[in-house]
């Protein structure tokens, strides 16, 4: 596996490593400006006005958020399990961190000719990206589930038992739905990927594998909701029946960690979404060295969505969502996969792809 | 010592020690996640053999599915502590016939292993090209290991349809 893209040069070492910590940054922002946007949503939707006295507009209400939950004091129940009390949150936001180091979010780029060499705008190129973000996906779910065990409350137990029976459901159907997208773009790397959705069909529609598998993008979309465990899907915290679910017991700092990794998951699922379905950094009117505009506006359209979602879809029941993920989710995306497999056979490579 | 044995090293002492510690632990659910980390260390090693493929599939089959039906099954039972039931102190071949029959499989475990480490090994050369091919592996599946993985699958399907069996009520 390389870690660095290409070249050894000391410029380029310098560019990676400030790489890696322009991504840290911009998700920990991104998180930020995610609450924002919610509640700004959440409002417009509800006809309220939202945060609007900190900052004009309210701009500055996540930094006030972040303050008070930074002065707010740790709490942990006497009969908890100390040490993976303080584990869970440290779990789940470093698995949300971690996936989205093999993501693509740009073309190749010397920074307006400040490099001396090209650089890719991605973290670390594994040629098994995909599978990479798989695997972290599916280490996250030990941050909630522990949370829920070691804090030794009952809200909290069944909301981290909740949640690995979700996420273990729904885990199948988002293998699925990536594993068409493989058989399609025949390559697990995510540049890859996106390189092969480039250029268009009859000079107007762009290539991208949307097109091609529009069930699989439905059935990714709606995995990768329960996956974050977000609204129609947020048993793991549903409120009326589990007060706050698995961070029930959880205050201050280590709260805001889960609440951090949620935000940085969504962010996640919708860039991979993004690179997968949607053509990544591909798009018409810009060079390629700004590609990275059209990626921001397509992640920055899916998670519009996701926000749209929850303060529009209520919560389903705790049956209706097992049922719906095993005997409508999964079947569709086997269906899916055969589907695609069986056109792949049948056209060959040269589907016009 | 270059970079690659100082993190072979690294991961071989994370993965026996996990796995010591598995064993070593009153509480269920801390055996759990040592065999995670054991299982994250062992990852670590099939990176270092140049085989990214089987390490993500260590990662999300082992640690990622398993293991957490594994925790799942420990909150469930909520078995916080070793079950105790039997005297310690009564001598080990008085005691209960599961734990004599663990003994003996214990030991059969240990002739095997102490066999296998002794008779020197073939080359271990993987016959279907890179292995770090996700394409070479999944041909040579297919084709010259077609017969184990369709075992394994029979496998699979028994062990299903005896959690059916076991899962079903009795129908009056």
């Amino acid at each position: 596996m390389n870690s660095v893209s290409s070249g050894t040069g000391i410029p380029l070492l310098v560019a990676q490593i400030g790489l890696t910590l322009f991504v840290f940054v911009a998700l920990l922002s991104s998180a930020a400006g995610m609450v924002y946007v919610e509640r700004k949503v959440a409002a417009l939707l509800q006809q309220r006005l939202g945060p609007y006295l900190v900052g004009p507009k309210g701009l500055l209400q996540p930094l006030a958020d972040v303050i008070k939950l930074m002065f707010k004091e740790e709490l942990r129940p006497r009969a908890a399990d100390a040490f993976l009390f303080a584990l869970a949150p440290i779990i789940a936001a470093t698995c949300a961190f971690a996936a989205f180091a093999v993501v693509p979010f740009g073309g190749d780029t010397t920074l307006f000719g400040l490099l001396p060499e090209r650089l890719r705008l991605q973290v670390a190129d594994v040629n098994v990206a995909v599978l990479v973000v798989f695997a972290i996906a599916s280490m996250s779910v030990y941050g909630i589930v522990l949370a829920g065990w070691s804090s030794n409350s009952k809200y909290s137990l069944l909301g981290g038992l909740r949640s690995s029976a979700q996420m273990i459901s729904y885990e199948l159907s988002y293998g699925m739905a990536l594993a068409s997208v493989l058989v399609v773009a025949n390559s697990l790397s995510l540049t890859d990927i996106v390189n092969r959705q480039a250029n268009t069909w009859l000079g107007f529609l762009p290539r991208w594998f949307i097109f091609i598998q529009p069930v699989g993008f439905f059935i990714y979309l709606t995995a990768g909701i329960a996956e974050t465990n977000r609204a129609p899907f947020d048993f793991p915290e549903a409120e009326q029946e589990l007060v706050a679910g698995y961070h029930t017991e959880y205050s201050s700092m280590s709260f805001a960690m889960f609440f951090l990794a949620e935000y940085v998951n969504m962010v996640t699922v919708s860039a991979v979404a993004t690179d997968l379905y949607l053509g990544g950094w591909q798009g018409p009117f810009l060079p390629e060295s700004l590609g990275w505009i059209w990626f921001l506006l397509k992640v920055g359209a899916l998670l519009f969505f996701y926000v749209w979602m929850r303060w529009t879809l209520p919560r389903y029941r705790y049956d209706q969502l097992m049922r719906f993920g095993w005997k409508v989710l999964l079947p569709l995306s086997v269906l899916n996969l055969l589907a695609t497999a069986a056109g792949v056979l049948y056209f060959g490579s040269n589907l016009g792809l | 010592m270059g970079s690659e044995a100082t993190l072979f090293y690294l991961f071989g002492a994370v993965a026996v020690l996990a796995s010591l510690l598995v064993i070593g632990q009153r509480n269920p659910i801390y055996s759990v996640l040592l065999l995670i980390a054991s299982f994250g260390a062992l990852s670590g090693l099939y990176v270092l053999l140049d085989a990214p493929f089987a390490a993500v599939i260590q990662i999300i089959v082992y640690a990622g599915a398993i293991m957490v039906l594994f925790l799942f099954v420990v909150m469930l039972l909520n078995a916080p502590h070793e079950d105790t039931d039997y005297d310690e102190r009564t001598h080990p071949l008085l005691r209960p016939g599961p734990m004599r029959f663990g003994a003996v499989l214990a030991l059969v475990l240990i002739v095997e292993l102490v066999w296998a480490l002794t008779k020197g090994s073939e080359s271990g050369a993987f016959a279907g090209g890179s292995t770090s091919s996700v394409a070479d592996i999944g041909r040579s599946l297919f084709t010259t290991y077609a017969f184990p993985f369709e075992v394994t699958s029979i496998l699979i399907l028994v062990a299903m349809v005896g959690a059916v069996v076991l899962a079903r009520r009795e129908e009056q």
